[in-house]
Order: structure tokens, then sequence, then C-alpha cells
């Protein structure tokens, strides 16, 4: 709050489609509060844009709060930007130096394509989770819920791995481009919590399928994606759907 | 989804790799205590008793034909892994950070490389003459054979580059193949990361002052 | 008074406590097979939609299920803090069904339908059993029970919640049961579509024309039933706690094709939010409700006190809401809290940069939670640094996310200084008015969660969101559209050829079009922030005659300025937010107005609507339940003219009573 408004060069990346060839373009922003987030940067330069009578940058954003894991840009190296454990949309530009120069891209992955220039298409994250993130329980039989007690503990690392938004940094900042964290998260939480025991096996097979089905890469275990998660989504969730993997595969009747 | 299909799938070819390497980490330690021998600084008589040893026990043998089987198989394991990888992310950053990661992390393939390489002089200097002087039924004397290779400060310097991105690759490799192999605990992983990190910097050490002490003429 | 004849509101007959038991045994039902050809439109997926189109397609209808975002689980449910509530009684402290009613019909200010209440009392329970079977991590207790909270205008624990992410945990264990029947072919998912109109063949609801926002190409489908779950509208003041996508266009579109909209000018501003820093500010940071359990909200005694907060000493606060209600104190009602932080910053008592804003102090609560815990760890003579670190652990605990939240906006440290807060849009209780199915007066067109008006009244309860979402979709609208979808077996799928959907289509293009070519100089978001000042500043937390009848003047001024000077870049046919949020600007254009008619109308205050002229002497809400205990459902019959429709409200349970929060 103390410092001074500031200049800022913007490079960033600008593709029409998914199948345009992309380049980067460089913009001046100029008088940044700091109090600003990195998205209400974007709107104040948008807003120049469309004066001007240019096409807008296309980002996605929603609820602008971190919770909705829609805002998703690669900002100078890092998914979600310098800071650690937020989101692009808590970013602050009292993070951000008069005179920095802010090269902004979109998650790359092949499992993610760009839509339009800082947006990317996330829904092979949805067909994982359509392959086996679930209890398959229907509306309406369900017991008292404080018929299954849980320890505190367990409830709260189920509650850790739950706090996954789903915002795909951990795709963007691995170099391997491997979903593992987003995965194992799910497949964590249902295999701490009673309630996902019943198909703890047919989930951990069938999500890794649809995982490598979606293109994703490999973990090699480099820790990024942990660094960077905004909701520090622990890597001991992905050596635990390993063990439950294996566990799964020893187990399952062909 | 059959049991063979674990082998396809992307975690399947990681356990793979930790298997394997889980494997070769377990033979280093036996190299290593082979080779410490020379350390007795009794011209070679407890190490060159302790080479022919391995190089006419069945036992040893079979296990020297898995062991082979383990390195090709960890290291075309890992060329698939890398080729499977860099199709995930077609199109590069324009900038990338180094500073959520260890750089031997993220150089896995690169000291796995250095390594073969290094693989091919050492069995060139080594296992070769030895193959040869089993089957022909000479006698062999690997402490000789040691001396004149580290004499020369080529070789001193290969084996000091391949020991040292041995050092890294194990670094990473340890921890990382219990992580794979869903090894993990919250009580215990810290201690064994710790155990990792002595375990390869003492192999290291070890398997350096080899050719370090011969070129100083200090082991005779 | 009587309710219009246009207003059927379907309430099943006998006591109270039986109508939904009765209704339920006694609706139609519809046999597996002819479920299997029905389907069902599902707009929005927070919630109530995805719990609605999870739980549909369990029972057998083919489902197609529509977002703008990139994914079911980013709407705007996920950001519910707070938690549920649930009349469990599992604290074992006087809750009940009936009390869970009674405090949802007080705290809505008596402007809410009973029958409706009363069942979403009933169904509270069955959705925490629910949630808890699908793997939603509440938190617990050591014994490994399921802990509770108390939220604002109750005296009883029961508050669920997974640490400040409730909405979060609920909404995808929601999503999951949704991709479970995506995954199995029973509901199909269409992400970045956005519904732009409602296809209406003999009356009734047949289906959608939706964009797909990828594309720009506009999509006809049908259903024997479109559900909208399309959440509020709060985003017509521009600025509120809302996700910057939050639009009102599903239901818009709705009205505009027969549905009725009610109470249009019910808004809750929720008392704790961030105070707006600049101009370039595009959303508003909700700090939860829960907080005031153990966060006392203050002011300085002094008039433009220029102190630190810490350098107050403690004679020198006014805690405002204390000394005004002792029996329920900082957890007094939303709409309460925030007129009361509304006066006192008005009155010259506000504190930081702004003025515009209150403290909500931890300190107090640290070292009440740290003392139990010394105790608890067995620390003798602890010292207050000691006790104040245990305390603050607990409170990192409960509340950790929201503090790192509060510091990363405002670069102050909340477990140092007190938090500064402002009232700020959160939730809207009026929407698409609906019978006791969840019907609205379009047959076959439902609507759901706060996208309808149904269950709170003029306010709404903390954490009561969460549970009428829920409940609608999972609990209510299973059973009540048999009601109507029994009668539709005999409807075959229509061609989507059909004249109705070619006209409608075309309509929508038309619209489309004119966005397009008006190709003025200003930004769809330059309308957008001014008609947000317009509603702010004269139909929000307190609002008078004059400031209405200027408003809908200026309103209409602006739209048409709108429609004259707006400037949409790029192709329709391409990803296009301006585009996107130029139609939705344009739908809050034409709303804004009915709001302000609304508010204009009612001529007494009550809830969230608070006229200036109709207050007590103490500043209290005063109702006029002789003449405005009803529901106001405004028909459209053409841009600017709205015809009220009566429902009026019966008390049969309850009796009517100015709400009291002081004893």
């Amino acid at each position: 709050m103390s410092h001074e408004n500031m200049n800022l060069t913007l490079k960033v990346w600008r593709q029409k489609n998914k199948d345009a060839k992309g380049n980067f373009e460089t913009h001046q922003v100029k008088e940044v509060s700091p109090d600003m987030s990195f998205l209400e940067m974007f709107d104040v330069l948008n807003e120049r844009l469309i004066t001007e009578g240019k096409d807008p940058i296309a980002f996605d954003h929603d609820c602008r709060e971190g919770i909705c894991g829609m805002c998703s840009m690669f900002i100078d190296g890092r998914p979600h930007g310098p800071v650690k454990g937020v989101t692009t949309c808590q970013l602050h530009m009292r993070s951000f130096k008069d005179g920095d120069t802010v090269v902004v891209e979109p998650w790359r992955s092949a499992a993610f394509p760009v839509v339009k220039d800082l947006a990317v298409n996330r829904s092979a994250f949805d067909r994982i989770i359509a392959a086996g993130g679930f209890v398959s329980v229907n509306t309406g039989n369900s017991k008292d819920a404080n018929n299954i007690l849980i320890p505190k503990d367990e409830a709260d690392d189920a509650f850790n791995a739950a706090a996954c938004i789903g915002c795909g940094a951990c795709v963007a900042t691995c170099k391997n481009g491997s979903a593992m964290l987003f995965v194992s998260a799910k497949v964590s939480q249902l295999a701490l919590l009673p309630q996902g025991q019943v198909e703890r096996e047919n989930r951990v097979l069938g999500m890794v399928a649809q995982m490598d089905e979606e293109g994703f890469g490999t973990c090699t275990v480099t820790g990024a994606c942990e660094v960077e998660c905004p909701k520090g989504i622990s890597l001991e969730n992905i050596a635990r759907m390993n063990r439950e993997y294996v566990a799964a595969s020893a187990k399952k009747k062909d | 989804m059959s049991r063979e299909h674990i082998f396809k799938s992307s975690l399947g070819k990681k356990l793979v790799m930790g298997i394997t390497g889980l494997f070769l980490i377990t033979f280093l330690l036996v190299h290593v205590g082979c080779n410490a021998c020379i350390f007795a600084n009794d011209g070679g008589v407890l190490f060159n008793e302790v080479a022919h040893f391995m190089a006419h026990n069945f036992f040893i043998r079979v296990m020297e034909v898995v062991l082979f089987a383990g390195i090709f198989t960890h290291a075309i394991q890992a060329l698939l892994i890398t080729l499977h990888n860099k199709k995930a992310r077609p199109i590069a950053y324009a900038v990338t950070t180094n500073k959520n990661t260890k750089w031997y992390s993220r150089s896995m393939g690169i000291l796995g490389s250095l390594l073969l390489i290094f693989f091919v002089v050492h069995w060139a200097n080594f296992w070769v003459p030895t193959k040869i002087a089993v089957y022909t039924n000479q006698e062999h004397n690997t402490f000789e054979e040691m001396k004149t290779v580290f004499a020369n400060p080529l070789f001193v310097g290969i084996y000091l580059v391949g020991v040292i991105s041995l050092c890294y690759h194990l670094l990473h490799g340890f921890p990382s193949a219990f992580q794979t192999l869903g090894l993990n605990n919250k009580k215990y992983t810290p201690i064994l990361k710790k155990a990792g990190a002595i375990y390869a910097v003492a192999v290291c050490t070890l398997f350096a002052l080899m050719p370090i002490t011969m070129y100083l003429g200090l082991i005779k | 008074m009587a309710s219009s004849p246009k207003l059927n509101s379907r309430i099943p007959e006998g006591p109270m406590e039986h109508k939904w038991t009765k209704y339920r045994s006694t609706v139609h039902l519809i046999n597996p097979a002819n479920k299997r050809s029905l389907e069902v439109i599902v707009v929005g997926s927070g919630l109530a939609g995805a719990s609605a189109a999870a739980s549909l397609a369990e029972m057998g209808y083919k489902v197609k299920v529509f977002c703008f975002q990139d994914s079911p689980r980013r709407a705007h449910s996920i950001a519910a803090q707070g938690g549920i509530n649930a009349a469990k009684n599992y604290q074992n402290d006087g809750d009940s069904v009936y009390r869970l009613f009674y405090d949802t019909v007080k705290g809505g200010d008596y402007r809410s339908r009973e029958a409706n209440v009363h069942r979403l009392s009933e169904v509270s329970g069955n959705i925490i059993d629910q949630c808890v079977a699908q793997g939603v991590p509440f938190a617990r207790e050591y014994g490994g029970t399921l802990s509770n909270r108390s939220f604002g205008g109750v005296l009883v624990q029961r508050t669920f919640y997974a640490a400040g992410q409730t909405g979060q945990q609920l909404l995808l264990g929601a999503y999951s049961a949704l991709q479970r029947q995506v995954g199995m072919g029973a509901a199909k998912l269409y992400t970045r579509h956005e519904m732009l109109d409602v296809v209406v063949i003999d009356g009734k609801a047949r289906g959608i024309i939706a964009r797909d926002l990828i594309t720009g190409k506009l999509e006809r489908h049908f259903g024997h039933a479109v559900i909208l779950a399309s959440g509020g509208y709060g985003n017509v003041f521009y600025l509120s706690t809302n996700a910057m996508g939050c639009n009102v266009t599903a239901a818009w579109k709705a009205h505009k094709k027969g549905a009725f909209f009610a109470n249009p000018c019910y808004t809750q501003i929720h008392p704790t939010c961030i105070p707006v820093s600049g101009d370039h500010q595009s959303k508003l940071t909700l700090m939860s409700e829960s907080l005031r359990n153990d966060g006392r909200i203050w002011v300085p005694k002094k008039q433009g006190d220029t102190r630190k907060a810490n350098e107050i000493p403690e004679e020198e606060r006014d805690y405002y809401l204390e000394r005004r209600y002792p029996a329920f104190g900082n957890l007094v009602p939303r709409d309460v809290a925030s007129r009361a932080a509304k006066e006192r910053c008005d009155a010259g008592y506000g504190v930081g940069a702004s003025k515009m804003a209150v403290y909500l102090d931890f300190s107090a609560n640290m070292m009440r939670y740290g003392q139990i815990e010394a105790n608890k760890q067995s620390l003798h003579n602890p010292t207050k640094e000691q006790i104040r670190e245990l305390g603050m652990a607990v409170v990192k605990e409960k509340y950790g996310n929201l503090f790192d939240m509060y510091k990363q906006i405002t670069n102050e440290n909340p477990y140092e200084v007190p938090m500064r807060i402002y009232p700020a849009v959160h939730y809207t209780m009026g929407g698409l008015w609906v019978d006791y199915n969840l019907m609205t007066t379009v047959p076959g067109l439902y609507a759901l969660g706060e996208a309808n008006f149904s269950d709170h009244g003029a306010n709404r309860l903390g954490a009561s969101a969460l549970m009428q979402g829920l409940a609608d979709g999972y609990f209510v609208i299973p059973y009540t559209i048999s009601d109507y979808l029994s009668g539709e077996i005999r409807t075959k799928a229509i061609a989507t050829d059909n004249e109705a959907f070619v006209k409608t289509e075309a309509e929508v293009q038309e619209r489309i079009n004119k966005l397009m070519n008006v190709k003025g100089t200003k930004s769809v978001d330059h309308f957008h922030k001014a008609l947000g000042k317009i509603m702010w500043n004269k139909c929000g937390m307190a609002r008078n005659a004059q400031g209405l009848k200027e408003a809908i003047e200026e309103i209409k001024q602006l739209r048409l300025e709108f429609w004259k000077n707006v400037r949409v870049t790029g192709e329709q046919n391409e990803f296009n937010p301006e585009l996107e949020k130029a139609g939705r600007v344009a739908d809050f254009l034409e709303l804004g107005e009915l709001m302000c008619i609304d508010a204009l109308h009612r001529n007494e205050s009550c809830g969230g609507h608070f006229r200036e002229e109709y207050q007590t002497t103490d500043g209290e809400a005063q109702r006029d339940d002789d003449n405005f205990a009803y529901v106001a459902a405004w028909e459209m019959k053409e841009i600017s003219n709205w015809e009220l429709n009566k429902e009026e409200l019966k008390f049969e349970s309850i009796k009517l009573a100015q709400r009291n929060y002081a004893s």
C-alpha cells in the first residue's frame, strides 16, 4: 500500500483459436496500482484495447477469490505467478516492481488445448473425474451422517486433499505435463474416507487409465507441482495413489 | 484392466523405473563393498580374492544377467517415458523457472545418459577383460588392471564425472523410487530421505576415492 | 387480500408438518421405461443444478447440463465459505425441524412461503447424510462426530462446515455425482455454453437456444422440461461478491417468455466484506459470516478517530452490535448487521482510509481460546504471549484460509490488527416466481436455488443458501418434476427444426447482430459500472421513493445509451468474452429497472429491502403486514411495462411479529 503506482511491460501470448499459430504481443501498462489484482491489471489493459478498437486479451477467470480454479495464467515461468499459495486472481500487483517486464503465457499441455489467447480447455479433468472420482451413492438412501465416525485426523487429511480447485497449475508447471497431483488428490480424498472404500480399486484404475488417455505426461517426482499448487496439495497424495494403484492392480480380477 | 496392463500405463512404467532403480541401488552397495577391499592396501590380495569369487560364483553370474537386464530396462523405460513426456507438452514455454525444483531432479535424463556413456568406458576397462579371462581360463589380476587404468588422468577424470553424475542421480532416484512405489509415511519418509542422501554421498565418495587414491599412488 | 388468479402456488392441503410427506406419497410416478424417453435440460451447474442433474439422471431421465464455465465445478456455489444448516440437533441444544423453519421464516422477515420453508427444514438433515455418503469431508470432532458452529440470526449450533470452504466441498460432491452420471452416459455435459432463450411450444417450455461460447454457434436443444439453476443477479450492482460471470440472463430470458419475476428488490447486503480499495476494483470479497462467531465488531466512540485500532483503548470502543442487540450480539442477521455498519459509517465513525469500514476484531476470542488451550495442555501461569500464540493456532485452524485471503488482498495481517470490513451485495432473495413444485408460471419451466424466490423471504440467513440449493436439487425436484412429466409420457421428443425452435433461434441471432452492430465507443464494462453505481446508490442498502424514481429514469437513459453507443469487439463466431458480457449487461439494464419499480412499490421495510421512509424510531425496519404480506410477482408485458401479481402470504404455523434480536 505504501508504494507508488508503477509502469510495466507485458508480453502476452495471443492466439486466435485452437488451431491458429500464436505469438507474443507487447503492451505497456501505465499507472498500475499496487492494490490491483493481476487480473484487474488485465481489465485495465483490455479496457484500453477496446477503446483503441483492438481485440481484448481473452483469459479465463470467474470467482476472483481463489476458489473456482478458473483463472490460469503462466506468469514469468510460474503458474499463477511468483507468490506461493495464491491463484492468479489473488496475485496482487504489489508483488511486482516499477519497470518490470512480465511474460504471460497460457497453460501449455497437449491435454489443455488453447481456446483463445490465455484461455485453455481443461475438460480433460472432468473426464478423469467421470472415470471414477466419485462415490457411487444415489440420492436419497444414505444413513445418518453420524453413523460412521471418522477420526479427526483422517477427516482433515481427506479435506486437505479435497481442497484441490482443479486449476491445472500442477500440469502447467510440471516439466512432463503430468496431472498426477490433480488425480491423486481425488484418489486420496476418497481412499482416506470410509465412504470411498467400496470402489477404491476401480476408482484408481479408472482414473489413471483416463489420465493416460488424455495425453498427460508421467510423474518424475520433481516436486514442482507441490510447490506451485495454490492450495498446497501435497506430493504425499501421489505416493498414496501409486500405492493404491499397485494394490488395486494386484488384487483386481481380470 | 488386466494385470499386464499395469506395465503399460504411465504409473506402471514408473513402477518399473522404481523397482529397477532400487535393484540397481542394492547392486551398488555390493559393488562398492567389493571395491572398497582395495583400501585394505594389501597389494590387492583381498580385492583380487573377492573379484575372483564374484567372477566364478554361479549365483553371481545369474545376477549379472539380471543386472544388465535391470540397467537396460531402466534406461529404455526412461527413454520411453521421456519421449511420452515430450509429447505431453508440444509447445514449450518461452519462460520457465528453476525456483521450484532441484536441478538434478529436472536432469535425470542427462545424468542417466552420462552414466550410460560412463558405463561403456567402465565395461571396456574392466568387465570385458575379466570376461575374456574367465572364458579363456586365464589368470586375471583386476587390481593391477585398476592401477593401470587409474594411472591415466583422462580415465580418472571420466570416472570422477561418472561418479558425480551417479551421486546426483541417486540423490533424486533414491527417495523418488520410494515415492513411486507408494512407500511413504509421514513419520518415516523424512528419515528415508536423509538416509538416501547419506547413501548417495557415501557410496559415491567411496567410488571416487578409488581412482583418486590410485592415481595419487596412495594404494599400492 | 387475495392472490392473483394467475398464481397458483399449489401448496398441498393439510397440516404444515404433513404437507410434504403427503405430497411425496401421492405425487404421480413415472415408470422407469418411460423415464428413459423423457429429456430434461438443466441450465447451471452449481449446487442446485448439479444436484438436480445428478439425481434426475440417477432416476433414469435423459439429462443435458449447460454451464458457461469451462467445467461444472467452477459454478459460484464453490465460493460459499461458512457452512450449511441442518436441523440435526447433534449438539443437543434444542434444535428441531420446527426451529429451523421458524428461524428461517423470521430471518426472512416474514416474507417467505411457509410451506416451502417447512419442506426445506424437513429435508435439511437428509442433505448432510447425502453429502457425507458422497465423501464430503466435513469438519469433525476428536470423537469422530460431525462438528457444528453458529451463524447469524439463530441461537443454536446447526451449521455444518468444511473449514472456510464448505461450498467448494459440497459442490465437488454434487459435481462428482454428476460426473458419475456423465461417465455412464446418463447425463450429457455442455460446458462453455450459455443459454440465450427458452423455447416455448403451445405454452410449455420445450427447450433452449444455447450459444457454444468457443465457436459462437447457436444450438437448439429439446427437453420435455427445462430447469433453470442459474443463480442470482447480484452482479446488477457491478461490484458484488458474485463471480464475474454470474448473470441474470437465463432467468431474464425466461421472464421475457412469460415466467413471472418475484420480489426482485430483495437484495442481501452481506455485512462482512473487504472494503473497496480503488476504482480498478472488479469484485468484492466476502469474509465468511462464521467469522462473527469469534470476531467482535466495533468502531471508535469518537467520530473521525484517526488512531490505529490497537491504540484505541477498550473503553473508547463502541461494540455497537453488542450494545444494540444484547441477545444476539455480533450474530444478528445479515440485514441488521449491514444496516448498523452503514449507520455508524454514515454518522462519521468509520475506520480505515476511506472511512467506509468497521473493525472485526479477533483479539478477545484469541485470548479466550488460548486460555482454554493452556488449560488443556496443563500450562500453569502461561504468559500473555503464550496464550496469544495458542489462541492464534485455534483461530488459524478455524479460519486460516480466510485470514490468508484477507492478508493477500489488503496486505494487512489480521492476526495482528483487526480486519476492516464493510457490507457488500452478496445474494438475491428475489428470483423467478415458482410454485410448491418449483415450477415457474411457464409450464415445464422450473427454477431452483438462488434463481427462484421461494425460501428466504426478504432476507436469507447465513448457511441457508447451500441448504436450499441442495434441497431443491437432491430432494425436491426429483419428486415434483414427476408431477408434470407424468403428463408428458406421450409427448415424443420434438425435432429441433420445429418452427418455434427456428423462430427463437432467429430472435437470439438478431439480438446478437444488434449488439455487434452498435459499434459505439464505450466498453461494456463502462455501462455495467454506471448501472452498478445507480443501483448501489439508489437501490442498495437503503432506498427512498425519490431516489428510486430517479434511478428508474437514469436506468432507462443508460439503456438507451447502451444500445446506441456500446462497443463489442471481436467476431460473433469465435470465443468472445466481450460479446458474452454485452448480452448479460443488456439484461441487467432491464432487470435494474424492475428492481427499482419493485422497491418503489413496496412501501414498507423488510429484510434486505430498507425504505428510509419506513423505519421505527430506533432505526429498525418497519414492516407493513396489512398491506404488503405478499409476494410481488411481476409479469413482463414489454420493456418498462410490468404487471404486478400478488401471491398472498398466509402464516398458519408462525405468528407474524416484529423481528426482535435485542432480547
